[in-house]
């Protein structure tokens, strides 16, 4: 099969390949080009400002490298200078025009730093609405302090609405993302990053942490539910009059690693802890202990004595009516009944 | 202890029995072969004790294409469990355990053996010497590397392997991970990394010390430049990354609380330290690879390197920048928009000097005349790709739009554009253009192309279609995807590209048995024209004293400058010279059996079995009061008599 080498064969497979990738390219639904608020929209400016930079860039080196290597190929009648050693005015050249390139880059860059630091502009005058993101493995619990509410796994916010998330850890370091908005902010053990985001549409926006967890990464995910101001309103009354309290037990149950369903409560876990203060690093792994919860184990046989292991059934997406959740019924031992798939 | 073996062995999976038998076969095989051909005394006095640089060097290239072919293999998991949405092929433990052994092989014992194994092959030959400067350190270095990476890979077979990323970030990897999985990543990181550390100083101390009369700095060739350069990274950035593995270590078998989220420890700190060692790391495997290829554009386009001074500005340039970006490894760690401007700015500044660079090498082929060999191939392929990786690395550099890439598949496209692009190109590169010299033989030229075909487009399209999956929103390090995330099709198109690469690296196995068996001999010394002082030696596998006579240097390139003019600077040509006896340094068993040690002290650690650490302990410190106390004899050495050597440089002999 290696006797015959066709450079043509090449040409073809690699055109046809790339070919291919921008087809499903143009198909594939590209959401952080297409962002649903102004958050989201800062960061595609910044990143197709750079992309125009780099695309000029990629079009002149690569148009100088296919000249140079058909026109000085072996064979062609180019002018050989094999003493060429060099030029003090073209390598100058080619130092300022990167550095000029980076400048014009720094600062867009820096001036969108500065701006996600704060609400969007177009919103200033709204008071933000105050959301706790705390990431435990593996799901998002997610609190209220100033209407005592607190979700699971969902976050409902009004539409057009800038949004003030407070995000923390109870363990591993996790990452709060919600790419068609904007994003992302490490949530970390201890410590409380801040990210305003905002949706300026209705809708549900897949959101998730991005950032390597362990085992049920992957499962850790959220939605992120845009809605009007009155539909806002009716849920936060709703949740305030109709859910449970948050008893510390369940909190307890809810650090425990694991998967869970979406659940409301009429009070928020901040009365027993803010994952986000400084000493409080430790309160996760301080009631695993109390409840003699292991951390996942290996390969081997005693994979039989995991109790809270990771269950993907419990994860259903396609629920998006909160309403019919019946929280009276919550079962955090149900995942005990799965077997761990090795 | 039977229990202890049978509780660790794992026979509940599947690939990882096949791999459990297959092991065991191959470890029978070889021993049979060597038994059979009575080669165990050959394998000790020629490769396993030897402080030949050559030898060192060639060990350190097998060693690394047996974990490219590991790693490989990995890749090739992750990509069939990516292939599909919902796929239970891999289980999400299992993912974990293959992504992070993936990456860290791939980049601690793959890239960074293969790197200094050509280092090693090259680099003393490039400057005119006989040696290194330390070759029983050399010998020692890569018997601790092996012995690290050795460790490492047990772990996939026995006890699980570390299942934290190639990270390993606290307080997953403290906290969050029982068992001996990252046990072994800090031992197998920590041992390597000795060796790592010790090769450093030894090519600071050899570029230094070593060259041959004449060559001042500012004519070593290219890659000796980058070798050096390189080499302080590794002696600056190194230290930290055994401290770090170290406090880790203290805080998984001795309770410390250096990282842990209990007691007070910070696990922000480790993020910092990892990175503050690995992105220096990351120039440790990319500058080397810009050497191999300044010499090999140089080589082919017949002509001087454009620009050697500002490539050696921008070197040091890169490697200074460095080591103040690794900020921008947590970018969202939520830091003032003051300070992650600043570490935009310093990172992004980064392409200027990379920007010279790539210039530069089109100043080399500018006017040249542009010889279009294997080698030359993948090195012509480098520039296009890697300037891929790096415009995505600028963009990637802007932290306000690192927010939304942050984590995501478009920074894994980047990496494996400049990681692969940059450092694999250069290791096939670099061992098809030495290959002659290592071994005697051309590499298969046609085959070659067909394995450079097979890799290049493959890898194109494995990683092309993951910066569009980035901007669709996969993250990176999820096992599985929903069939509604849309990222179906891509994945199905990577995955063809990751297999083609997969079918590019047998082709290329194939190319070594094929060229062993039908390729001409090469006898001449200088396989490719070459430019410089390694190509002046007599023969086409140097002897292991390298030069008979060395050579003086008059400038860059004086090699080539001399055949030029018509007399080359091999000593045949002039068969009136006069030889003197050569001193060189005697094996040495001593490292191997001080990593043998490494190696029980090791795996003591990991499983927490304290006599098993203290014996090896006492073995490693045993052998280091050994050494202490028998140094000065064995470095007399021996002296290569005039006989020897005229035997050696006759011509008839050179037949390799």
């Amino acid at each position: 099969m290696f006797n015959k080498f066709k450079p043509f064969l090449i040409i073809l497979i690699s055109l046809i390949s790339l070919f291919v990738i921008v087809i499903l390219g143009a198909g594939t639904d590209m959401i952080i080009l297409n962002p649903k608020g102004p958050v989201g929209e800062i960061q595609k400016d910044l990143i197709m400002l750079s992309i125009y930079y780099m695309l000029a860039i990629m079009i002149v080196v690569l148009s100088f490298f296919t000249f140079i290597v058909i026109k000085y190929r072996k064979g062609k009648n180019g002018d050989y200078q094999p003493n060429m050693h060099g030029s003090n005015k073209l390598e100058i050249i080619w130092t300022l025009i990167p550095v000029a390139i980076v400048i014009a880059l720094s600062i867009p860059n820096t001036q969108a730093l500065y701006e996600l630091k704060e609400a969007p502009k177009a919103t200033a005058h709204k008071e933000p609405i105050v959301i706790h993101a705390t990431a435990v493995d593996w799901k998002w619990v997610f609190s209220y302090p100033e209407e005592n509410v607190e979700t699971v796994n969902y976050v409902n916010v009004p539409t057009g609405h800038p949004v003030l998330f407070k995000i923390s850890a109870a363990d591993s370091m996790a990452s709060f993302w919600v790419p068609e908005l904007g994003g992302q902010i490490y949530g970390m053990p201890g410590m409380m990053n801040e990210m305003y985001l905002q949706a300026d549409h209705d809708g549900v926006y897949d959101g998730r942490n991005s950032n390597f967890t362990g085992e049920g990464m992957a499962q850790q995910k959220f939605d992120f539910v845009a809605m009007s101001d009155d539909e806002y309103n009716a849920w936060v009354k709703d949740a305030q009059e109709n859910e449970p309290k948050l008893t510390k037990e369940q909190y307890e149950k809810l650090l425990l690693p694991g998967s869970s369903d979406k659940m409301t409560f009429s009070s928020t876990h901040l009365e027993y802890v803010d994952h986000g203060k400084m000493g409080s690093a430790d309160y996760a792994m301080k009631v695993r202990e109390k409840y003699g919860v292991k951390e996942k184990s290996k390969h081997g046989e005693s994979d039989q004595e995991m109790d809270h292991d990771m269950d993907h059934s419990d994860m259903d997406h396609s629920d998006m009516d909160h309403s019919d959740m019946d929280h009276s019924d919550m079962d955090m031992d149900s995942s005990d009944s799965h077997e761990h798939a090795h | 202890m039977f229990d202890f073996i049978k509780d660790n062995l794992i026979l509940n999976d599947p690939l990882i029995l096949g791999a459990n038998v297959s092991i065991a076969f191959t470890v029978v095989a070889v021993v049979a072969v060597l038994t059979y051909f009575k080669k165990w005394k050959w394998l000790w006095t020629e490769w396993i004790t030897s402080v030949d640089h050559k030898k060192i060097g060639i060990m350190y290239i097998i060693a690394a294409l047996l974990m490219l072919f590991r790693g490989g293999v990995d890749a090739l998991l992750m990509r069939a469990q990516l292939t599909v949405p919902d796929n239970d092929f891999l289980s999400s433990q299992h993912y974990n355990e293959i992504f992070t052994t993936h990456g860290t092989i791939m980049i601690l014992f793959m890239a960074m053996p293969f790197l200094i194994g050509l280092m090693n092959v090259a680099v003393p030959l490039q400057i005119g010497a006989r040696d290194v400067a330390f070759p029983y350190l050399n010998n020692l270095s890569f018997w601790a590397f092996m012995i690290g990476a050795m460790i490492f890979n047990i772990s996939f077979v026995f006890g699980g392997s570390p299942d934290a990323g190639w990270t390993n970030y606290a307080p997953l990897a403290v906290e969050g991970s029982s068992g001996p999985g990252i046990n072994y990543y800090l031992m197998g990181l920590q041992i390597s990394g000795i060796g790592t550390l010790l090769t450093g100083i030894n090519f600071v101390v050899t570029i230094i010390k070593m060259r041959a009369p004449g060559m001042t700095l500012l004519r070593m060739p290219m890659f000796t430049w980058t070798t050096l350069i390189t080499a302080f990274i590794i002696v600056f950035a190194f230290p930290i990354l055994t401290v770090t593995l170290a406090l880790m270590t203290f805080d998984r078998l001795f309770g410390s609380h250096f990282f842990t989220l209990a007691g007070g420890g910070n696990s922000m700190l480790w993020a910092n330290l990892f990175w503050l060692w690995g992105h220096p790391e990351v120039y440790i495997v990319v500058l080397p690879a810009f050497g191999i290829f300044s010499e090999i554009i140089a080589t082919f386009s017949r002509k001087t390197l454009f620009g050697y001074k500002s490539m050696i500005i921008s070197l040091v340039a890169i490697s200074g920048l460095s080591f103040v970006v690794w900020v921008h490894h947590f970018f969202t760690m939520g830091g003032t928009a003051a300070v992650n401007s600043v570490f935009s700015i310093t990172t992004m500044a980064i392409a200027i000097p990379t920007g010279i660079k790539i210039f530069n090498w089109l100043g080399t082929l500018y006017k040249g005349r542009i010889e279009v060999t294997t080698p030359m191939l993948w090195s012509l392929a480098f520039i296009p790709t890697f300037l891929i990786g790096g415009v995505t690395g600028v963009m990637l550099g802007m932290a306000a739009a690192d927010f939304q890439y942050h984590n995501n598949y478009f920074l894994v496209a980047h990496f494996h554009y400049t990681l692969i692009a940059g450092v694999v190109f250069a290791c096939f590169a670099g061992l098809i253009y030495w290959y002659p010299k290592m071994f005697g033989l051309k590499m298969n030229e046609r085959i070659g192309r067909w394995a450079f075909w097979f890799f290049t487009i493959g890898f194109n399209v494995c990683f092309l279609p993951q910066f569009i999956l980035g901007f669709a929103g996969m993250p990176r390090r999820v096992y599985t995807y929903g069939a509604e995330d849309g990222w179906t099709a891509l994945n199905v198109v990577s995955t063809i590209g990751g297999f083609a690469m997969g079918v590019a690296f047998l082709i290329f196995v194939y190319n070594v048995y094929y060229s062993y068996r039908f390729e001409k001999r090469e006898t001449t010394g200088d396989a490719w024209g070459g430019r410089t002082l390694e190509w002046a030696t007599t023969t086409a596998v140097p002897p292991h004293y390298n030069f008979s006579k060395l050579p003086e240097v008059t400038g860059v390139d004086t090699f080539w400058y001399s055949k030029q003019d018509g007399h080359a600077l091999k000593i045949d040509e002039k068969p009136e010279v006069e030889y003197k006896p050569i001193h060189m340094p005697s094996n040495s068993g001593t490292p191997f059996i001080m990593s043998i040690f490494f190696f029980i002290a090791g795996f003591g650690l990991v499983f927490e079995i304290w006599w098993m650490a203290i014996l090896g302990g006492i073995g490693t410190v045993g052998c280091m009061a050994y050494r202490s106390m028998t140094s000065s004899k064995q470095d007399e050495g021996y002296y290569v008599t005039v006989e020897e050597i005229k035997e050696l440089e006759n011509p008839t002999n050179r037949e390799a």
